[in-house]
Order: structure tokens, then sequence, then C-alpha cells
């Protein structure tokens, strides 16, 4: 070195730091040079202290990963809807949600309790739809019982959601009988667990919801939808005739819990399902998939108010103008729309959503595959990995 | 969540001068920031102009290095940015770099092929609210499995393009060949193998360039690939565990988690390197004179787990509307700034030159639903007020249905913005979906309702049509 370091008031130490270990026999640095480029210096003085150790690995240098698990003290709750004959009912099977002790899909620390299941959107009048999903359903619009069955017996759905929507005031105001009337025919023509869902209205959902707690009782239905604003009458009905309820909350944590809360002082923590909302694709989508994936974790974390199997609105994905509109441009909505749910779907699937509640029969069956795909965890061989660089793929697609 | 440096852990390590060049009112208000890495700490001037800060420089550095190292693909504006994870979940502060969507070129294309796809690669975009969604880089397959022709390719479409570029070939000698050509634009190279780490990674210390470490045999495998190579002095690696679809989704979906999870939580440092996923990899399975769209189908539905499942950079071949919409959508939802509050301010908005005969219109303050009508009616170019409801931040549908949007909340609030004083007429638009509240509404405000679209994107030939002022 040939500065003058007192001079500077400091010495290499202190500059180099760390560094002072590095070998600089060879070096020759003007003080001032060193400090207008001393950033690059560093750097370069390290890497070529690092190149210069470097020897050529002359075989694979073994190096493990340590599964990276986590601890989750809390359990998700169990739920089973439905019942069969012998356990007070007339369904042909149940299905149980929840009971997760991981968070979704980490197969690595455990595998999902129970599979995540599909309830299909049935009406009980015919209601706008988009065209690529109305192409499914046109024959049995009118015919809620008609509709159940296609579902199950052509779409594969797990289980039913009969909404009740005319008996909103708006929209025919039926009476909570002709909705009984309904989920009766509902329950004659499909075996599977049956969902009611109510219309939105704040004066008809109390009593609708009610009445179909009484005719389905046995049942273990799924009474959707308890929201902060009208929940007692609902978690009454609940209470009286065994049935569950969908907690509904619009994206809110602490709202969530705070309904939860309410609805404890009638039913027991078995008896609730939790619905944080369901925003579309590029419409919130955000919103929802972390809400779920919060709620999850804190339930596995250990608070008891979020430790409940999720429900999903996945319709409406078909918010989305992308999923529907007539556009050329954007390519056929025969494909665009149940991509739309699906991918929708997908997303909250990942995030740890159990119920999902579809319309499109292409998107249900997709979700049905991503939930067998999704189970599985096998060592793939690697012959199954093709060599993606050098495939030919036709042109034009 | 792992440990990231809290404010305390970075601010000894500052200057402490208080000096304010980055534009803080002193150093502790700059350490608050980097802790929430909404700051680059080359916004530090003085610690990398001092020599005397060069030991703190250097710790700082090591400090806040993200657990997801990030590398750099590509030169100049183009360039993409993938990795710098901070996070496992994106509410655990945020996702940053936004994953790079590559397109695949088969280097066998010639002339106009070649040229026409790197076009379409380029053009394809969609506004969405307010922004143009795009892909990001090219890349390129070493279909011939011919050197020279692979470096031709690589030569061509860096004469294209200046967009980022991935070099894709198991095979050394072709990597050899284009890394030569286009190493000033600094490719990615695909991949280094269990078979060929020494070739492969003597390629990338050469160029230095970043490398792909790629073994689908396992985990242990890969992480002993990674440990080589970075013995070899190869500095920017890039993951791939290998992606494989349909029954092999599980598998695929648990080892990213897991390499996301050791690197973040875990704080393995070993496998902290940006993940690559190829989706692309569905059309090894595709049968000739079968259906294009079917595998479209799957490499969308493997892309979208990527995408939520830890991927920084994916590479697929589909290039369609309504393959690409639904990822791009996805990346961009997840990408957002999870602090980003759901609701916008209420208030009356003017667009375009308002007067006493335009018309409003009214929507609620849920973010997602007030920029989607703001950009319909922009891009519309017409004049109107929009009166933005107060419904706790949720959509028209969830707000009518949950009781946050009612008759009495728009009266409220069309007297609060006083609109009747910008307006001689009382005529209010209703959103479509608030169709049921309108009668309501009409009572109890004094205001005549007229029900506008189902969607927003209906507003620009509602207006035209002129039936809202109509008797």
């Amino acid at each position: 070195m040939t500065s003058n370091e007192e001079g500077r008031g400091q010495s290499l130490d202190d500059i180099f730091g760390d560094f002072a270990e590095l070998e600089l026999e060879n070096v020759t640095i003007q003080v001032d040079e060193l400090k207008l480029a001393l950033r690059p210096m560093v750097q370069q003085l390290a890497q070529a202290a690092a190149k210069a150790a470097i020897e050529m690995p002359k075989s694979l240098i073994p190096a493990q990963l340590k599964a990276p698990l986590g601890e989750y003290p809390g359990v998700i709750r169990e739920i089973t809807i439905g019942a069969t004959k012998k356990e007070g009912g007339s369904r042909s099977n149940t299905v149980t949600i929840g009971g997760h002790t991981a968070p979704a899909w980490d197969l690595f620390q455990s595998p999902p309790k129970n599979p995540p299941v599909i309830a299909a959107d049935v009406f009980d009048m015919p209601i706008p739809l988009a065209k690529a999903v109305k192409t499914h359903y046109r024959e049995v619009l009118e015919d809620p019982a008609e509709w159940a069955k296609l579902c199950v017996d052509k779409f594969g759905a797990d289980v039913i959601t009969i909404h009740l929507i005319s008996t909103d005031r708006q929209l025919g105001d039926t009476s909570p009988a002709a909705a009984a009337k309904t989920i009766e025919e509902v329950l004659q023509a499909v075996k599977v667990p049956i969902l009611i869902g109510s219309a939105g209205d704040p004066e008809k959902d109390g009593p609708v919801l009610a009445k179909a707690a009484e005719v389905c009782e046995g049942e273990r239905t799924l009474l959707c939808s308890a929201t902060i604003d009208i929940y007692e009458p609902i978690a009454v009905a609940a209470k009286e005739h065994d049935q569950i309820v969908l907690s509904w909350t619009s994206l809110d944590i602490n709202d969530q819990k705070e309904l939860n809360r309410r609805l404890i002082e009638w039913v027991t923590p078995d008896q609730i399902v939790i619905d944080p909302t369901t925003a579309a694709l590029g419409y919130g989508l955000e919103y929802a998939f972390t809400m779920m994936q919060r709620m999850r974790l804190a339930g596995l974390l250990g608070d008891s108010e979020l430790q409940y199997p999720i429900s999903s609105g996945t319709t409406n994905a078909w918010a989305a103008r992308e999923a529907w509109l007539k556009a050329p441009e954007l390519g056929p909505r025969e494909l665009r729309g149940p991509i739309w749910e699906s991918v929708t779907a997908l997303s909250l699937l990942l995030a740890g959503n159990d119920l999902f509640m579809m319309m499109h029969p292409a998107a249900m069956k997709t979700v049905h595959d991503l939930i067998e795909w999704l189970r599985e965890r096998r060592p793939i061989p690697v012959e199954e990995y093709a060599d993606w660089t050098t495939i030919d793929i036709p042109e034009g697609a | 969540m792992g440990k990231l440096p809290g404010p305390l852990d970075i601010y000894p390590l500052l200057p402490g001068t208080n000096c304010e060049e980055c534009g803080e009112a002193n150093c502790m208000a700059f350490a608050t920031k980097l802790a929430e890495y909404t700051v680059k700490l080359t916004a530090c001037a003085p610690l990398y102009r001092e020599a005397k800060y060069v030991k703190k420089l250097i710790n700082l550095e090591d400090l806040i290095r993200p657990p997801v190292r990030e590398v750099v693909i590509g030169t100049g504006e183009k360039a993409a940015s993938i990795g710098g994870k901070l996070v496992l979940y994106r509410h655990d502060l945020r996702y940053s770099n936004p994953i790079a969507f590559f397109v695949d070129v088969a280097d066998t294309l010639e002339g106009d092929a070649l040229s026409q796809r790197v076009k379409a690669i380029e053009d394809w975009t969609y506004m969405y609210i307010g922004q143009n969604l795009r892909l990001d880089g090219i890349a390129l397959r070493g279909v011939s499995q011919d050197p020279q022709t692979f470096a031709k390719a690589a030569k061509k479409l860096s004469s294209l393009t200046d967009w980022p570029i991935i070099l894709c070939s198991l095979n050394p000698e072709m990597l050899a060949a284009a890394a030569k050509a286009i190493a000033d634009k600094r490719p990615l190279l695909y991949a280094a193998t269990l078979d060929t780490w020494s070739d492969a990674g003597e390629i990338a210390v050469k160029h230095n360039l970043p490398l792909v470490a790629y073994a689908p045999s396992g985990l242990d495998n890969l992480a002993s690939l990674v440990n080589t190579l970075r013995a070899m002095g190869v500095e920017e690696l890039v993951l791939d565990p290998g992606t494989a679809s349909r029954t092999g989704l599980g598998t695929t979906v648990d080892n990213f988690t897991q390499l996301r999870r050791a690197a973040t939580i875990g704080e393995n440092e070993l496998v902290g390197y940006p993940l690559l996923a190829t989706p692309i990899s569905v059309w090894a399975d595709h049968k000739e004179g079968a259906a294009p769209e079917l595998t479209k189908w799957d490499e969308v539905l493997t892309a979208a787990s990527m995408i939520v499942r830890y991927s920084d950079a994916v590479v697929v071949h589909s290039l369609d509307m309504w393959t690409n919409l639904p990822l791009t959508f996805l990346r961009s939802n997840l990408y957002t700034d999870p602090v980003k509050p759901v609701a916008v301010e209420a208030g009356l908005q003017e667009f375009g030159d308002v007067d006493a005969d335009s018309p409003v219109m009214y929507t609620t303050n849920f973010a997602l639903t007030y920029f989607t009508v703001e950009s319909d009616i922009k891009q519309a170019g017409v004049n109107a007020y929009l009166l933005v409801v107060d419904t706790e931040g949720m959509s028209v549908q969830s707000a009518v249905a949950g009781r946050r949007l009612t008759a009495e909340k728009v009266a409220e609030a069309l007297e609060e913005y006083k609109v009747s004083e910008k307006v001689k007429h009382k005529i209010l638009i209703s959103p479509g979906m608030a169709a049921r509240i309108s009668g309501e509404t009409e009572e109890v405000s004094g205001w005549a309702v007229k029900v506008g679209p189902q969607d927003s994107s209906g507003i620009p030939k509602y207006l035209q049509m002129g039936k809202w002022n109509e008797e």
C-alpha cells in the first residue's frame, strides 16, 4: 500500500471491516480511487477471493431439504351435512367437510382430512344466467326438482343448494309454505344432501329458513345464510331442528368472529360453516383468498372462533364481465366463462375452501378433478417429466 | 412468518447522522421504511459514498437480503426481476416482483413464423382497471437439438426483441452455443441437471449468467444440485423441482410449497432462490389430432396452481386471450398490496365537462366496483356525475343483500354531497344490481330513479340511448 493512511484518518480495517482477511498483497490501491470506487472494489475483491477459492467439485455435493413442518395446535371442526335413514333423515349418503390439522394441501404436513365438496346451485324460479351457463339448464329452469336431478345425475354434484329466491318480496313474494313444497320436491328428486339458500330479503329470510329447517327435520341441512343483521331466527330454527347454519360475513375477520360468537348462543360449534364472501377473479378475488387463508391459519393456530369449514359462493365468478361478455376478441365465451369459474375455485381451493357452490358443469368437473389430483403426493418417476424443451407442439395450437 | 429485520435491527447499521439525503426526516424513519421494504437501501447515499461505512453497508446488505433472492433476467427496461420474496403469505406483508410469464418459441421456427410469434407475444395485452396486463418474456426452446440452429435462433430472437429470454435446452452443448451468441442480453439458462451440472455450471460462470437448477427427482437432489452449483461459483440460481400436471399436480404443489416455506419460514438459505414452473409441460401429453383446447385448459389449471403456489416465473405455450386473461388477472390480484383498502372514499365524482344537465349515477365504495365503473366511464368519455355511496366497502350485489346499500343510505348520500345543487334535474341512475331498492329510494329521496345496466360496461350505451332523462 502506498498511501498515507494516517492522513486519511482511517485504517484498512475500518474500511474493509469483515474483509480484512482478504489477501491484498498483490493489489495496489490509491486511497482516492478506493474512496471513489469503493463498492465495486469491495465486490471485486470479494469475488476474486471467492473465485480463487473455487475448486471444481468432482461430484455432487450432497445436501438435504428437511420438510419445513409447522406447528398447528388447532383443529378445524368436522361438519357432516345430510343424514341417512339410519341417522333419521332420508339421504342415501352424507358429506363431511373440515377436520383439517394443517394448511390446505400442505401434503408434507398432513393431507386434508376430508376433501372439499361441490354443491350445485338450483333456483326455484328462472333467473337471468350467462349464456354459457344457461345452455346447460335451459330445459329445467322451470322445474327445480328436475334441475337438481340433472346436476346430480349428469354433472356429478355432491350436494344440491336450492335457492328460494322467489320468496323475495321483489321477485314473487312466494310464501314459506310454498318454499317448503319446493324443498320437499327436491328432497324427493335427489338422494344427496341438500342445502337451503334464502333470497337475501331481510324480512323474508327468517321465516323462510325457519320453515325450511322444519320441513328438513332430521335431514341435517345447511341453512344459508345467517348474517350479522339477521341471524337470530335462523339460529333458533337450526337449534330447534338440529340443522347447520352458514355464517356469512363480508370480507371481515372480526365480523366473522362476532357472528360466530352470537350463533354459539343457540347452536353448538358442530352446527356452523363459515363464508367470508367470494369475489370473482379480477374483481376482488384477492380479498376473498386472503380472508380464507387468514381465517384457516388463525383456526389452525388455535383461534376457536375460526375453527370451522369454509364455504364459497363460487358462482359469483360470473360477476366478472370477462366471464360472459360477448367479445370474440377475448375468445369463445363457452371456454372463458367456465375457466373463469374454475380458476376462481382453484385459488380458493388452495386457500382452504371446503364447500364450493357452483354452476357451470365444466367448472364443477374441473374442480372435482383438481381435488383428486391435489390429494395425491407420490414419488413421480423421472421419466414422467417430459423434456418440454424439445417436444413438438402442433402449429397453430 | 420468518424473521424479517425490524427497524431496531437496521438502525444501528445506518450512518445515524439524520442527513435527510434519502428524503426521510431521520435515520430512524428510513430504518422503518427499510423494514417495510418500501425504500431501497441505495437511497442512503452516504453509505455508498463514504468509506467508513463499508462494514455497516456489508452487514446491512446481508441483514435485509430477502429470504428469496432476486434474480434479474435480460437487460434494460424490459428486464424481468424475479424472486425477491419476503414472505410466504401475502397477508404477512405483500408479494414483490409479480410472476414473470415467459411464452415459448421453438428454435425450428424460421423467418416470418418466428417474428410473428414474437410479435404476438409482445402484443398480447388487456386493459384491466387502468393498467395494461402484459406477458414478460420469451422462452426459446431447443427443439432442433442442434447447437448451431439454437444459437442462430437465439441471435435472431435477440435482434427481434428486447424482452428477456430464457434459453431452454437440457443439452449443455446447445446452451454453450446460444449463451455465447447472446450473453450480453443476460438470458436465463435452462437448465443444469444432476447429469449436466458440471458443463452447464461452467457456462453460467463463464458468461456470468443466471442458471436454472432442474431436478425433478426429489427435493434432496435439488438441494444437492444447488449446493454443487454454488460451490462452482454460480451465484444467480433459479430452482425448478419439476412441473407435473393432472395426477402429478399434488406433488408439484407440495414441492413448490416446501421449497418456499423452507426459504421463508424455515430460513433455509440454500433454497432461497426464485422458483420456475413449466406449465408448458402439459403439451407433452397432447395427442396428435386432439382438440388443443383441452390441453390449453390443463395448462391454465397448472399455471394457476403455480401462480398461487409460489412460482416466480412460469413458462407457458398458450397465447390465447381466454387462457392468459385468467392467469394475468390472478397474478394481478395476488400481487396487489394487501394493505390497499377495500373501500374508496364516498362522495361525488365528476367526469368530463359536467354541467347542470349531466346525468347522475351512483355506485358503492368497494374499491374494485368503483375502479371498474370509473374506468368504464372514462373510456366512454362521457360527462357525468358519479355518487359514491358508503357501503363499507361492499360491492353492489353484496351490499344490497347485506343491507349495506339501502334507500336510506342513497338518500343520505344525495343529501350529504349536495347533488341537487349541482344539477337541475332530479334523476338518479341506479346500478342494475340495485334494482330492487329503486322504488324505495324514490320514496325516501324524492328523486326519480332509473335503473341502469347490470354491468358498468353497459354505461356508455345506456347514456347514449338517452332514455335516462325521458319522462
